[in-house]
């Protein structure tokens, strides 16, 4: 009976194996998640568009990447289209809806959103683009502790996000811009009183969490084939990673992308069919039982 | 599916009101208008027959996707029905070559259409077909890539009593346990394409063999998956691992990773559109295409231009269409020109799906003598042989399933492709009456006429 169940699980490799992928998965969600966050967190702006700077990231690096051939200056070009993107938007459009009622401010970027994916399906058709693994990331490699090869390229993601989740959080946290984003949260008033103009804060982290997103879109490009509909499913899922670590909270997002990442994997072990569905009933749980979120304060939800 | 049951049903007490309103105002403008017409011998009215085709043109709508993972599926099918309204309302040949009657429009009306983004998404399709039928009073409803909306679609058609012409879809259920009266379907499907596969795969890759199979966890993914575990039993193949991913996965690893652990030797993958591109660019990064066979039972459209020939050299899939089929078929040959002078591409399966259910919906509508869809059903279940871009084919009366040569192809070699789209080999076209299931296996029960 007690052997039948643990010859029924799986083996321990394989288990190893999916958890290592799930911290490749979680870091790429918490990557897009932080953009998300921040952007809420800081300006009140819920941003439906999100999905869309996603899907803008990629195709903005596979234009680059096939003009010049180099997978670094398709990631610049990741970050840079859409920080540039994400100026524009907020000068042009955003900025009008900060003190407007949440619902027209998930219209306006919902909308933006299919601006953004439509205007990309119009010049790129709806066909997948093949964006090539970089010369770099090829083959699969088992890290010598897993028992399954592991593409290389996935490996380096891990790398990659972890590197930018960590001058976002430099920035956030050890610069002056950071502190004066980081008290316009708490108070914008009360920093508005010091003479710090705090909007123009606001302005820089908007365009930082479209690049967060764009990022993710550029890096994740030679993994999923960018298509219009690419970022749909990623928004998707950091509202989820979003609810769990906590809305507003950067640590939140991060916990929350790695969490999300192991529920999906693991689950995927025992009940395939089920992986996503977990992940929903995740969120559900946190928001029964916690609604602010792993790390999210009291009050903001 | 729950949910959109419910607002079918809901949506048809509220057509039952539309419905008396508008026979009633169609009934009066059209008697009125042309006195004669409707009273004759055609016949009582039926669905949007007559108040359908009273004016001097008639209304098709489609569900063709522009966006979601079937996305340049669904562009190029819609593609191929412009094509085929575009032939029918100029009397182009080849669309005469099928439906030898036909002379300009059908019936003397001319063809306007409208298309409705489905995404896949059975309920939007609902939405958008219910619109056609109930506001533009559409006198058929065709197209889809995705069978969990053709089979919503069809249902739908049996209730207005409008028909649905299925683009691709590839679930036994469509002309199977879910087959309607109203609801035709020309393509291969799970089990004609299994079905076909099986003395490839003897042949190619051998006896008793483990299978890690990857599938779209929704009725086309489970079909096709059945059919294949049922055909692939009689080789002594049997399944290591079954992967379901919902549609529209974008990351298939922790799938992959639990297929590569499975100690399989072949992996057959069931995923289509741009599922498939992602799960077999990602298959190969995880290294299972170094050591497992790939098979493809239902091909993808433009796959082998979004993955690319390397990957795709050597593997065998199943397809309604591939467009060397010139070479054997006048009429494909001409329908490949055609299209390809209007678009600019080489038609995929889309396109022929859809042109040649264009087609045909003309010819049996001249061979009934009206659009009345009890006379034009009964022309097609009387499975008339036409001459198309497939070869022969008729209409099986019991299931509303075509029966034509289903193609086998192989990618080829980069080195040895002659132009840019010349990506597969045609290795066989099985006859279609071989892979047909027997007409009461899938448990087809079509509805009523009227």
């Amino acid at each position: 009976m007690f052997t039948d169940f643990i010859n029924s699980l799986p083996p321990w490799g394989l288990v190893e194996a999916q958890m290592f992928n799930g911290l490749q998965q979680g870091m790429l969600l918490a990557l897009i998640s932080t953009g998300l966050t921040i952007v809420y967190g800081t300006l009140g702006v819920l941003n439906v568009a999100h999905g869309a700077l996603y899907t803008l990231g990629a195709y903005a690096g596979f234009v680059a990447y096939q003009a010049t051939g180099s997978f670094v200056l398709a990631i610049g070009a990741g970050a840079l289209g859409t920080l540039v993107i994400g100026l524009v938007i907020e000068r042009g459009i955003i900025r009008y809806y900060y003190k407007r009622p949440d619902e027209d401010q998930i219209i306006v970027t919902f909308g933006l959103g299919i601006i953004i994916v439509e205007s990309i399906r119009a010049f790129f058709g709806g066909t997948s683009q093949n964006m090539p693994t970089p010369g770099w990331g090829q083959g699969a490699s088992q890290l010598g502790f897993l028992q399954y090869p592991f593409p290389l390229y996935k490996i380096e993601t891990i790398a990659l996000s972890a590197i930018i989740l960590l001058i976002f959080y430099l920035v956030l946290y050890r610069t002056r811009l950071g502190l004066v984003v980081r008290a316009g949260i708490e108070d914008s008033g009360m920093v508005s009183l010091l003479g710090i103009n705090v909007f123009r804060a606001f302005f820089v982290v908007f365009a930082i969490g479209a690049m967060a997103a764009g990022l993710a879109g550029v890096i994740n490009a030679p993994i999923t084939a960018p298509t219009p509909d690419g970022g749909e499913k990623f928004l998707v899922f950091s509202f989820v990673v979003v609810v769990l670590g906590g809305v507003g909270s950067f640590p939140g997002a991060i916990v929350g992308g790695l969490i999300a990442g192991e529920i999906m994997t693991l689950t995927s072990l025992f009940y395939p069919s089920l992986s996503e569905v977990m992940l929903y009933v995740a969120m559900a749980l946190i928001l029964i039982f916690r609604p602010r979120g792993l790390f999210g304060q009291a009050g903001r939800v | 599916m729950s949910d959109n049951k419910k607002w079918i049903d809901t949506s048809i007490s509220r057509r039952g009101l539309l419905k008396s309103g508008s026979m009633a105002m169609g009934g009066l403008l059209a008697t009125s208008m042309f006195p004669g017409r409707v009273l004759a011998a055609d016949g009582s009215p039926l669905g949007n027959y007559p108040a359908g085709v009273a004016k001097d043109s008639c209304f098709i709508g489609l569900g063709c996707e522009s966006t979601g993972p079937y996305s340049a599926q669904g562009t190029d099918m819609l593609k191929g029905f412009q094509l085929a309204i575009e032939h029918l309302n100029s009397g182009n040949e080849l669309v005469r070559a099928i439906s030898p009657d036909s002379k300009k429009g059908i019936l003397g009306k001319r063809i306007e259409y409208g298309n409705v983004d489905t995404a896949s998404k059975p309920d939007l399709a609902i939405q958008g077909m219910t619109r056609f039928i109930n506001q533009d009073k559409a006198i058929m409803t065709a197209g889809s890539v995705s069978s969990a909306v053709a089979i919503a679609c069809e249902k739908l058609a049996q209730r207005e009593k409008v028909i649905y012409l299925a683009g691709i879809s590839g679930s036994n259920e469509t002309t199977g346990a879910d087959c309607q009266r109203y609801g035709f379907r020309s393509c291969i499907f799970g089990y004609t394409a299994s079905k076909a596969l099986l003395p490839v795969l003897r042949d190619e890759i051998g006896k008793d063999k483990k299978v890690a199979y990857l599938i779209p966890d929704y009725t086309y993914g489970h079909t096709v998956r059945d059919s294949m575990k049922e055909f692939t039993q009689q080789i002594g193949w049997s399944a290591a691992t079954e992967q379901l991913s919902p549609l529209g996965t974008s990351d298939f690893s922790s799938y992959l990773l639990n297929a590569a652990a499975s100690g399989a030797d072949v992996f057959v993958n069931i995923c289509f559109g741009a599922d498939a591109v992602n799960s077999i660019k990602q298959a190969k990064n995880f290294g299972i295409l170094d050591k497992m066979t790939m098979v493809i039972p239902y091909m993808t459209p433009f796959l082998a231009k979004e993955v690319g020939p390397e990957i795709m050299q050597g593997i065998y899939c199943v397809t309604d269409f591939w467009w060397t089929m010139e070479e054997k078929n006048d009429l494909a040959k001409s329908f490949v020109s055609q299209f390809e002078k209007k678009n600019g591409y080489k038609p995929e399966w889309g396109a022929e799906a859809a042109y040649l259910q264009m087609a045909m919906y003309a010819e049996a509508c001249e061979r009934a003598g009206t659009f009345r869809p009890e006379e034009v059903i009964k022309a097609y279940e009387a499975g008339k042989q036409l001459d198309t871009m497939l070869g022969k084919v008729h209409m099986r009366a019991n299931d509303h399933q075509l029966v034509h040569d289903v193609p086998i192809i192989r990618g080829k070699k980069p080195s040895e492709m002659r132009s840019d789209d010349d990506y597969f080999d045609l290795v066989s076209l099985t006859p279609g009456d071989d892979v047909m299931p027997p007409p009461d296996l899938l448990g087809c029960k079509l509805g009523s006429y009227t």
